[in-house]
């Protein structure tokens, strides 16, 4: 008598091995895995945009190479991601129509404009590095594909965090106008970020069908809380303020207590009404309509040489 | 008809959730026969978890000769390692 796929698959789950491309898997598994990879993978590649836009201000050649060489990892992750998720039979033209349609999210701060060279360092800082708490986790996520791709990722991204602290030092132990600039990259990148992880464990839709089937290994809750603890005795080493006055240490708890997230802005600006969605998603269209002639032209050669071969 | 049979390339999961890596390769007529062989001939001590096979024609691989062109423009970029950003001590463990 052979299982039934469900309860191979509820088996493996349950001793934390992969489940892998070919393997039988619940409906609602892949389309909860097409949706939060999906999402990544565009994270990954409209978090190109707001940091571009700063190569060519860069304050000096080695800033710009530097630079270069993250926003062209963000593209190359976006890649593993996207690749990662046709795995499981979602299209590449099904992801960019959900995107462009708004029905696909992707990390709400990319919606902000990067206004100085800070938030260059702000968000190299603490934009991935909060990418990097959430990212480790998913390391040991139960879809082979996506956790492979993770362990690819972080290994790579390494160095993402530590250029932006580096710059971060160099304004803060800067003039009083370059520190007042750290102070302000700081005060506005800071809640953003801490919305990367995504709403309260109670409020969230997808978090215990994912914790179940081990997609998520953390709650957003208890991710943020190591982001906020790993990263507030890095604020203090700067000599910035700290940008929520309720930020404290709680003995009890052993963890930094912080206030309250603005979840009305999270919402806006999640559904839409950021300060850049639609530049971002014209942005991307854009690019895309700008290579279609590039795709064709490579589809005309193709069809060329395979008529030649079969002729 | 054919005079030989194709060669195929064999790719190993040695266990569940790790990437598939080359063993080795061997002849067969298809496919189908090709994995059973794989079986046979990589996986007598329970090697592995899932075997792909590939026909060698169908691998289309970098030369050693061209490795400059591929990799030499790598060599001047230290500033995509993690090690190029010298933190202080406290700070260091990011």
């Amino acid at each position: 008598m052979s299982d039934s796929g469900q309860a191979v698959f509820d088996r493996r789950i349950e001793a934390e091995q992969k489940i892998e491309p070919k393997d039988w898997m619940p409906a609602d598994y892949r389309k909860n895995l097409i949706r939060q990879m999906s999402q990544h993978a565009h994270s990954e590649v409209i978090g190109m945009q707001p940091e571009g836009n700063w190569i060519s201000r860069a304050p000096t050649l080695k800033r710009k190479m530097v630079l270069l060489a993250k926003v062209q990892d963000e593209g190359g992750h976006g890649l593993y991601l996207y690749s990662a998720t046709e795995t499981l039979n979602a299209t590449r033209d099904e992801m960019n129509a959900a995107l462009h349609s708004g029905k696909a999210k992707y990390a709400s701060i990319f919606n902000y404009p990067a206004l100085s060279w800070a938030d260059v360092g702000a968000i190299g800082w603490l934009v991935d590095g909060a990418a990097i708490v959430n990212q480790i986790s998913l390391q040991g996520t139960s879809y082979g594909p996506y956790s492979r791709a993770m362990i690819r990722i972080c290994k790579e991204e390494s160095f993402h965090q530590r250029q932006g602290y580096e710059i971060m030092i160099a304004l803060a132990k800067g003039t009083p106008m370059q520190k007042a600039m750290a102070q302000d990259a700081l005060n506005r990148v800071w809640w953003p970020s801490l919305m990367m992880f995504g709403p309260h464990d109670s409020a969230s839709a997808h978090s215990g069908r994912s914790m179940q089937w081990k997609i998520k290994l953390r709650t957003n809750d208890d991710l943020r809380q190591s982001f906020i603890d790993q990263t507030v005795p890095q604020i203090k080493f700067l000599g910035l303020e700290l940008p929520d006055p309720d930020i404290k240490w709680n003995e009890e708890r052993g963890h930094y207590d912080s206030g309250e997230i603005d979840w009305d802005e999270f919402k806006r600006v999640i559904s839409g009404d950021g300060p850049c969605n639609r530049d971002r998603i014209r942005h991307h269209k854009k690019a895309l309509d700008e290579g279609q002639w590039v795709r064709e032209a490579l589809q005309a050669y193709h069809n060329k040489k395979a008529s030649a071969s079969a002729a | 008809m054919k005079k030989s049979n194709d060669l195929y390339e064999v790719f190993l999961r040695s266990i569940r959730g790790v990437d598939h890596r080359h063993v080795g390769s061997l002849h067969a007529d298809t496919a189908e026969q090709a994995l059973t062989y794989a079986r046979d001939v990589y996986t007598r001590r329970s090697e592995g978890v899932s075997i792909w096979v590939v026909k060698s024609t169908d691998i289309t691989a970098s030369q050693e000769q061209d490795a400059e062109s591929f990799y030499d423009p790598m060599d001047d970029k230290p500033y995509r390692h993690a090690s190029f950003y010298v933190l202080p001590d406290e700070i260091d463990n990011m």
